[in-house]
């Protein structure tokens, strides 16, 4: 009962802790990417201001627009939200962990990106088909590395569930890894691509024709481009929590225990979050955007990057 | 049960002789709609509990009675039948009769084609199966070749008939080698072949009921044939015929064959499978005609079926009976999503290409306003197909990929190898088909219209409404439903795998045993509805102010003149160029693309072109050797004709001391 009552509460602090945490990750990442290229930046909470602010304006539909454009930005944010729910930050054992599988988070994901492509579709804009487009021929090559990936976490913890995984690399059974590393350098260009960050795509343009995600953006206003605007920011919070629950899961709570321990992770979950913070500024501020017809060849790296860990991974553990 | 599986058998034969007089058509297509009902009572009967044992008809060829029965297999894919069957019908007897040859020719077929395919189906001897495997193929092509009496849609048609009487004798010579003892199920299940003859039943099989499937490299017939018939004939080709042939490939290669076959059976379809998910998946991303797309779609789908049927096998092979159970739920469960999903897009592009006009996604666009029924089924069936949660097509891929995730239990590393890289094809092929949902519903009904037609559509009503209805009804269902439906066909596991064996499900989730990986799409559908209701009233609760409508912002472009009441329809997006980061990134791996382009030379005032022109691999390297050997074959024999006839006496007589030699060979070993 306690037990029930300990996941519970868990998982409640923890959709509130990311839904709150999002948006200043986004912050903080634009902060250091200006104080990295010698700028002040702006304040940390500036993407909350921008969030209320569009929020309370009227947002204008194009004449063309269907229900979609009303109805796709709560869709896709209902989705993320669900799969960011899924994943563990402070503490393992959350109410909804025996749902937590890794293939249902790629398919909540997916059904956002459908979402997000669709609304790029709805009113008639050659900008928004554009980007619709090379999202989906993005998604082709990164779904498959992270099944690939997920496929390495199972040989190691057995099955897909992202709790489980999380759990058996915490108890450091597994050791360190070349595969590992190796899948972890494919999880990390996917989800550089998933979240439209350079050099996939540049989250801080808009009206070029290489852009992806904002070209499908353009027609949103007022609270819909806000809710975009969230949506964009919780899937990087998810992929940042994603990396830290499968490869930083050191001070995680256990499941089942107190508060305390729940204290203790979240003070090491800030941290981890600011680390991979941290790296995704140096990153963009050192490397180069590519062109689109590029990524592919970007992310079919982190394919056979996927494939090379499922490999060793089988010789290594000696399973044949 | 007999009484109405022999109702509904006369019935379909009786409205073939009514649909040829071409009398009341519509009445005759609802009888149809009305057999196909009580087939699917019948195969919902039989898996819940009450199956017919192989029963003696009282005709049949000259030395056995042909026998029928209703096992849990064949009652579950009676179910799929009816499930495309029931809509495809109705949506024939709601659609305007074609002038009237052609409604003959139609209303002959139409019936016997559901009868042929039923026959597959119930039969329980070699016999009955092939004869009904052959009304189904030869039905389907009078429902092609009546539409098109001459041009390249006949030709279609004669490709269509070339591949089926190519499928028809494989299967012939497979059941020759399978029935030594006797062509009745029961008899050949006695004497389960082995050795050579084992591995050519595998080999032949997968000729036959792999190229009415459309396994690579034999699919080039099914994104030319599927699409060239009436919308109701398309659907029941793509959504049940493929699915009887998948059926046939199930019976002979799991069930007939018995079950001590080696591991490495599996291997060939597993990678067969494969290669044709993508292939599929990828020419759907490229076709400029929405129901050839949907044809590419099934390709699609098929080979992630035959990707689990080939994993069942080989977990089979390696004694892992729950993960074999794993797959084949993962193949029956997805058979039936297909069905209703595929029957559903389908319907709904036959209602686009009849009430908008077009079949080119170039002259449609913004149908959402004129047509909100259709469109809304159609993202509905597009959204499953999409393999999106918690849509019914999720719950089938979640369980295949699963079972490709499982791969690495069997010992060996050329199995585990070969999982990961079918995961990561899977996975593309997956990622694929949601692009080309994505760009059939963007295109034909979210954005402006294209033409003055699509403009003025309207929407589907009456029985043509009740039609797409049903399968959209049927697929809602399955997405919440999935882990009772499969448990309902749990009985069809264990008729392939053992007594002991059972569906991967505990109450309304599906699960994977000890694993421990478990998706309950009841639970995913409730919180995300909760979900997206919670944050919609949050936002606006901040947010009250309604939004107004304005000219399409488009970057600054500026908005259309008057005289253009949709906009310029050049500046959206068009099919090809929705297309084409998929065709310069992965096109090749399918087609063989040839581009050109065509620069104007120095102030001439002519436009640049560009040309793409593409064709399937499966022609180039695979039916035009065939023809460039069939003419030097041809003309190598010519060479025959002028020999003298000392020559002509020699060859008899080499022929004959070979017969004889070979029959001396023979008797000896």
């Amino acid at each position: 009962m306690l037990v029930a009552f300990g996941s519970l509460i868990t998982q409640i602090l923890h959709v509130a802790l990311i839904l709150a945490a999002a948006p200043v990750i986004v912050g903080v990442v634009r902060w250091l990417k200006a104080r990295l290229m010698g700028r002040r930046g702006p304040h940390l909470l500036q993407p909350w201001r921008d969030l209320l602010k569009l929020l309370r304006k009227r947002p204008v539909l194009a004449e063309s627009a269907s229900l979609v454009s009303s109805v796709a930005p709560y869709l896709a944010f209902g989705a993320t939200a669900l799969a960011a729910a899924l994943i563990p930050s402070f503490a393992q054992g959350m109410l909804l962990a025996p749902m937590a599988d890794l293939v249902l988070i790629g398919g909540l994901l997916a059904l956002a990106r459908v979402a997000l492509a669709l609304n790029g579709h709805d009113a008639g804009t050659p900008f928004g088909g554009m980007g619709a487009a090379r999202e989906m021929t993005f998604a082709v090559f990164a779904e498959p590395a992270l099944l690939v990936c997920v496929m390495v976490f199972a040989v190691l913890a057995g099955g897909s569930n992202i709790d489980a995984i999380g759990a058996a690399l915490r108890e450091g059974a597994m050791g360190m890894r070349v595969s590992l590393l190796f899948a972890g350098l494919a999880l990390v260009g996917v989800m550089l691509a998933e979240n439209a960050r350079i050099p996939v795509d540049n989250p801080a343009t808009h009206l070029e024709l290489t852009m992806v995600h904002e070209a499908m953006l353009l027609e949103a206003s007022g609270r819909h481009l806000a809710v975009w605007e969230m949506q964009a920011a919780l899937k990087l919070t998810l992929w940042f929590a994603l990396l830290a629950a499968i490869f930083l899961p050191f001070g995680t709570a256990p499941a089942g225990s107190g508060p305390l321990a729940w204290a203790i992770g979240l003070g090491l979950w800030v941290v981890k979050m600011a680390l991979l913070a941290f790296g995704l500024a140096f990153f963009e501020s050192a490397v180069a955007k590519m062109r689109v017809f590029r990524v592919p060849d970007f992310l079919g790296a982190a394919l056979l990057l996927a494939l090379l860990a499922a490999a060793l991974i089988f010789v290594s553990t000696g399973l044949a | 049960m007999l009484t109405l599986l022999g109702l509904c058998f006369l019935a379909l034969l009786g409205l073939a002789v009514w649909g040829g007089s071409g009398r009341m058509p519509r009445a005759m297509f609802l009888g149809c709609a009305a057999c196909m009902a009580g087939l699917g009572l019948a195969g919902g009967l039989a898996l819940a509990g009450g199956e017919l044992p192989p029963t003696p008809l009282p005709i049949g060829p000259p030395w056995a009675p042909s026998l029928i029965a209703l096992d849990a297999l064949s009652a579950w894919f009676l179910l799929i039948l009816a499930l495309v069957g029931l809509p495809a019908s109705l949506f024939a007897a709601a659609s305007p009769p074609p002038p009237a040859p052609v409604a003959r020719a139609e209303g002959a077929a139409f019936p016997l084609f559901l009868a042929g395919m039923a026959a597959v189906i119930v039969a329980a001897d070699g016999f009955s199966l092939l004869l009904g495997f052959e009304a189904m193929s030869l039905a389907s092509w009078g429902l092609i070749a009546a539409r098109h009496p001459r041009g390249p849609g006949r030709r279609t048609a004669r490709l269509y008939l070339g591949f089926a009487i190519f499928s028809g004798l494989c299967l012939i010579a497979g059941f020759a080698l399978l029935a030594p003892a006797g062509l009745g199920f029961a008899a050949i299940r006695t004497a389960p072949p082995e050795g050579w003859r084992a591995g050519m039943v595998l080999v032949l099989v997968l000729l036959g009921a792999g190229s009415k499937i459309g396994l690579a490299p034999f699919h080039v017939w099914l994104p030319l044939a599927h699409p060239a018939a009436a919308t109701p004939a398309s659907a029941l080709m793509s959504g049940a015929m493929v699915k009887v042939a998948l059926y046939v490939m199930l019976r002979m290669l799991m069930d007939l064959s018995g079950p001590a076959q080696p591991l490495w059976w599996g291997l060939p379809l597993v990678a067969v499978g494969a290669a044709t998910a993508l292939i599929g998946a990828l020419r759907a991303n490229l076709e400029q005609d929405i129901k050839a797309a949907l044809a590419c779609s099934t390709l699609e789908n098929m080979g992630l079926m035959v990707v689990g049927l080939g994993l069942a096998l080989v977990f089979r092979g390696a004694d892992l009976r729950p993960l074999a159970a794993l797959a084949l739920g993962a193949v029956l469960l997805h058979a039936l999503n297909h069905a209703g999903f595929k029957s559903l897009l389908f319907l709904c592009a036959g209602a686009v290409a009849s009430l908008a006009g077009s079949r080119d996604p170039d002259r449609l666009g913004g149908l959402i306003h004129r047509m909100p029924w259709v469109a809304g089924c159609a993202m509905l069936g597009a959204a499953s197909a999409a393999a999106l949660p918690p849509f019914s097509g999720f719950a089938s891929e979640w369980l295949l990929l699963q079972s490709l995730i499982q791969g690495w239990r069997v010992a060996e590393m050329s199995v585990q190898l070969l999982a990961a890289a079918t995961l990561a094809v899977a996975g593309m092929a997956i990622g694929l088909a949601a692009a080309a949902m994505v760009r059939f519903l963007g295109l034909v009904f979210l954005g402006r219209p294209r033409t003055p037609m699509a403009a003025g559509a309207r929407d589907a009503t009456g029985l043509m409404r009740a039609a797409l209805l049903i399968p959209a009804a049927a697929s809602a269902l399955l997405a919440v439903l999935a882990a009772p439906m499969l448990a309902l066909g749990g009985g069809a596991i264990r008729v392939l795998l053992g007594a002991n064996a059972h569906a991967p499900v505990t109450g309304f989730d599906l699960v994977l045993g000890e694993v421990g990986a478990r998706y309950a799409p009841w639970a995913v559908a409730g919180l995300l509805a909760l979900a997206v209701v919670l944050i919609a009233f949050a936002v606006r609760r901040r947010s009250k102010l309604e939004p107004t409508r304005g000219p399409a912002w488009d970057g600054g472009f500026m908005p259309p003149p008057a005289h253009l009441p949709f906009g310029d329809p050049l500046s959206q997006v068009s099919a090809a160029g929705l297309g084409q980061p998929i065709r310069r990134s992965l096109g090749a791996i399918a087609l063989g693309i040839v581009e050109r382009h065509e620069v104007a030379p120095p102030g001439s005032a002519l436009p640049a072109a560009l040309r793409v022109e593409a064709e399937d691999r499966g022609f180039t390297h695979v039916l035009q050797p065939l023809t460039r050997l069939r003419r030097t074959l041809s003309r190598e024999a010519e060479l025959l004709r002028n020999l003298t006839l000392r020559v002509y006496l020699s060859i008899s007589f080499g022929t004959l001391v070979v017969l004889l030699a070979l029959v001396a060979l023979l008797e000896r070993g």
